[in-house]
């Protein structure tokens, strides 16, 4: 059992399918229960066909968690400006919202009470070498914000879920996660 | 310790851990993880798993199954669940039991693969042709999609009667943390009702069909004393800060999950609110609800529907209290917010 | 990602038929759901039926033939397209009908209905997609998938012990007296749309001409559910679908010689 303050943190994710959205969001649910939080990953679910947008919410909590489900959370990653557009005006007063600026015009957004961290994560990933990890870039860019979990935690999770030949991605992933962080505590944030 | 689960394939775990071993289904949103995972997972333990041509097919060869005296599994949503009351109305009146699992999505017709609350009255009111019913739980998180759905399998055996797990695409796609428990063990009656060949003993037969004199009345009596005892016994609910509540929340499954944040953030305004949570739909907690009706001054019950509990609630509590009715059939946005409801509650607040 | 580039300056050989509707296909790339509507949509332009035409639309990604043929349409419940389609002939003497199903459509959860259908002689005609699984729910198995193919519920490869052979529906319907087509075709090139633009006339001109009922397989590419790019997918239609469901007419009667 961990012995820390009375903690309650939620965050949407979005974007579209196949940007690795609910990939993230799991990644840091199961983060969250290794280190023995309660946790809640609610992903979007759609019909099979393509071009369908993907979100997912995910709750830490160190007791019980009511909904899954969030009428305002307290930080929102957007990954595309569809979902850009739809999720801002959601933002919980004062939050934090995260942006990838390779596809989303920053310009655009009107909350004037939000924290903004606007990075091209895509850009971002693919000068690293892919710009698949363009959403590990983002986590990072989240966790860095809110060192809710440990990066050793995220590193054991990866572990667990990439065996066998996909173990080979760790470090990438890693490397990725590490960027995120590393920019945003430059940026101060 | 546990693991980071997805409702469905929680349900699928605990068909595995309960000892069932033969599943038959058909492909529909959104409970394709259940046969996914049982179609991965029972040919490493002996386990059948086959893909029927229908639900119609489906439910009758678990029908085949459950009658060998095995432990048999379906599971589907809204269109799938309709086509397959013929068959659990036959379950019903043979006696043959087997787990019956509806991960609601939204209708009438095709209607939409979002998280509903429509089939409450199918699922309560026996839901295929006939005078029978069968016990619904109805889970509000992915333990509990695990939980009762091992429940369910002993209440079947127990009973001889199919049972239901009435759950919707929201737990059903959610993850939670989950372990892999066992319920306390029950004492259950041994299958000498099964068919597996009369060697030894004498021929049986499973039938639902009654035309001798006061047969199919007996039959039917017969039926409704064991629907009573399971009343008696299988009545299951959750209360939250219910004690001093002027106003009481009633809500199931997905809906119970999402107003139980509205009802603590209510507490925190000052608000005396509580919230009802039955688990079993049938039987419903009429009683205890009844008893709440004495010291509460309103209820407010939320489905994702357009009212079909609220009339069950109505039964309960009587003309004297006010019953209001918040209803939210699935749109754009499928799930309501826990504002919407807590915005409810303060309208309502007594 | 990258799309092959057309050698040429693309000109309008082929404008869009006035029976399909102008707008995006919500299709994924690749999916031959697109074309096969627009075959069925030259068809009634052909015959210049459109007015009179109502489609029957199965559960599938089928479904949203709603979204482009411009005649009226009904949905059918899953499977039950032919029954539907049986009600409305009769209800509808004059009227041309036509249903479009998926292979777990109408080989599946609907094969009663269309061996009664068919047994009955109806005059629809029925256009039938086999992509070999099932897309919608997101590649299931469906009875036409291949031994050996691997979907979500046959994660070990289609094993004939258990799941029984792949269903050959067109050789099948062929056999009944209330049949006068029956073919199948595939559109992975355009030798085949071509011939298969052929196949579904034919479909529709038997019922027009009250001979029976017409059926046309269509071997249609699935990306998606198989896992596969959209070039590698046609490649799949050549190399696998078609050696087993061979393209072809298996029935074509004159008249309704039954009678
Ligand atoms: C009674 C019933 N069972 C299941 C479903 C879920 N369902 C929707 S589409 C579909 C299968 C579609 O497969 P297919 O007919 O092959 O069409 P495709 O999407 O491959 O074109 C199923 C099983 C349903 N709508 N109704
Ligand atoms: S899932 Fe398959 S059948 Fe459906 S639109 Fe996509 S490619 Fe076509
Ligand atoms: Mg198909």
């Amino acid at each position: 059992m961990h012995s820390r303050e009375k903690m309650y943190s939620d965050v949407m994710m979005a974007g579209f399918g196949g940007q690795g959205i609910l990939l993230i969001g799991n990644l840091l649910a199961e983060a969250a229960l290794l280190e023995e939080y309660e946790v809640t990953y609610l992903p979007s679910y759609g019909v099979e066909m393509r071009g369908g947008t993907a979100n997912c919410t995910v709750v830490i909590s160190d007791t019980e968690i009511g909904s899954p489900q969030v009428s305002a959370p307290e930080v929102m990653l957007v990954m595309s400006q569809a979902a850009a557009e739809r999720f801002e005006p959601n933002v919980k007063p004062n939050g934090l919202l995260i942006a990838n600026s390779t596809l989303v015009e920053v310009g655009k957004f009107s909350r004037k009470d939000l924290e903004m961290v606007c990075l091209p994560f895509n850009k971002i990933a693919t000068e690293m070498g892919n710009s698949r990890f363009a959403n590990m870039v983002a986590l990072g860019a989240y966790l860095g914000k809110r060192p809710l979990v440990k990066l050793e935690s995220i590193g054991q999770v990866l572990k667990e879920n990439l065996t066998g030949k996909k173990a080979e991605f760790i470090p990438m992933n890693m490397k990725a996660i590490e960027k995120g962080i590393e920019l945003v505590s430059k940026s101060g944030g | 310790m546990k693991k980071l689960i997805k409702g469905n394939d929680a349900i699928a775990m605990a068909a595995i851990e309960a000892g069932c071993r033969f599943y038959y289904g058909y492909p529909i949103t959104p409970q394709n993880d259940i046969p996914e995972y049982l179609a991965r997972e029972f040919p490493k333990i002996g386990g059948t798993f086959l893909q029927a041509e229908s639900e119609i097919g489906a439910i009758n060869m678990i029908l085949g199954s459950a009658a060998a005296g095995k432990r048999a599994m379906i599971s589907s949503s809204g269109p799938g669940i309709s086509l397959m009351q013929e068959g659990i109305s036959y379950m019903s009146g043979s006696e043959i039991p087997a787990v019956i699992v509806n991960i609601q999505r939204s209708g009438p017709g095709l209607g939409g693969i979002s998280p509903s609350q429509g089939d409450y009255f199918q699922a309560t009111r026996g839901g295929g042709h006939g005078d029978y019913r069968t016990p619904v739980f109805a889970p509000s998180s992915v333990q509990e999609m695990y939980d009762l759905t091992f429940l369910a399998f002993d209440v079947a055996d127990e009973y001889r009667n199919p049972v239901v797990v009435l759950a919707d695409g929201m737990l059903g796609q959610m993850k939670e943390p989950l372990d892999l428990r066992h319920p306390p063990q029950r004492e259950l009656p041994e299958k000498t009702w099964a068919l597996t060949g009369c060697a030894g003993r004498k021929p049986q037969l499973l039938k639902s069909l009654y035309l001798g004199h006061r047969e199919l009345d007996k039959h039917c009596w017969d039926l409704w004393k064991k629907y009573q005892r399971i009343i008696s016994r299988e009545i299951r609910f959750e209360e939250v800060e219910t004690k001093d509540a002027d106003l009481v929340v009633v809500a199931f499954g997905s809906a119970a999950r999402i107003s139980k944040t509205a009802v603590k953030d209510a507490r925190k305004e000052g608000l005396k609110v509580g919230l009802f949570r039955p688990i079993s739909l049938w039987p419903y907690p009429e009683q205890r609800l009844e008893e709440l009706a004495k010291t509460a001054k309103a209820f407010l019950v939320v489905e994702l529907n357009t009212g079909q509990m609220v009339e069950d609630v109505k039964m309960s509590v009587g003309k004297d209290k006010p019953i209001h009715f918040y209803g939210r059939p699935p749109g754009a946005d499928a799930l309501p917010m826990p504002i919407e409801i807590l915005d409810q509650i303060r309208e309502v607040y007594p | 990602m990258s799309q092959d580039k057309p050698a040429r300056e693309p000109r309008l050989v082929n404008p869009r038929p006035r029976t399909l509707i102008d707008r995006p296909s919500h299709f994924c790339p690749g999916c031959h759901h697109g074309i096969i509507h627009r075959l069925v949509a030259e068809a009634i332009d052909y015959f210049n039926v459109r007015e009179r035409a109502i489609g029957v639309a199965s559960v599938g990604c089928s479904v949203f033939l709603y979204d482009f043929m411009d005649t009226d349409v009904l949905e059918a419940p899953h499977g039950r397209a032919s029954a539907a389609a049986t009600g409305m002939r009769r209800a509808l003497p004059d009227k041309v009908i036509y249903t479009y199903q998926g292979d777990g459509d109408l080989a599946a959860i609907g094969t009663a209905e269309i061996i009664h259908t068919a047994n009955r002689g109806e005059t629809i005609s029925v256009v039938f997609v086999n992509n070999t699984n099932y897309g919608m729910t997101g590649g299931q198995m469906a009875p036409t998938t291949l031994l050996g193919q691997k979907t979500t519920t046959t994660p070990y490869g289609r094993d004939f012990r258990r799941d029984g052979y792949p269903i050959r529906m067109a050789e099948m319907l062929a056999t009944l007296e209330g049949v006068a087509f029956s073919a199948r075709g595939a559109v992975n090139k355009p030798a085949n749309v071509r011939r298969t633009r052929e196949l579904i006339r034919r479909a529709f001109e038997v019922q027009l001409k009250g001979i029976g009922l017409g059926f046309v397989e269509v071997l249609s590419a699935c990306p998606t559910d198989w896992g596969l790019k959209p070039l590698e997918a046609i490649k799949r239609v050549e190399e696998e679908l078609i050696p087993y469901y061979p393209l072809g007419i298996f029935k074509d009667k004159k008249e309704a010689d039954h009678l």
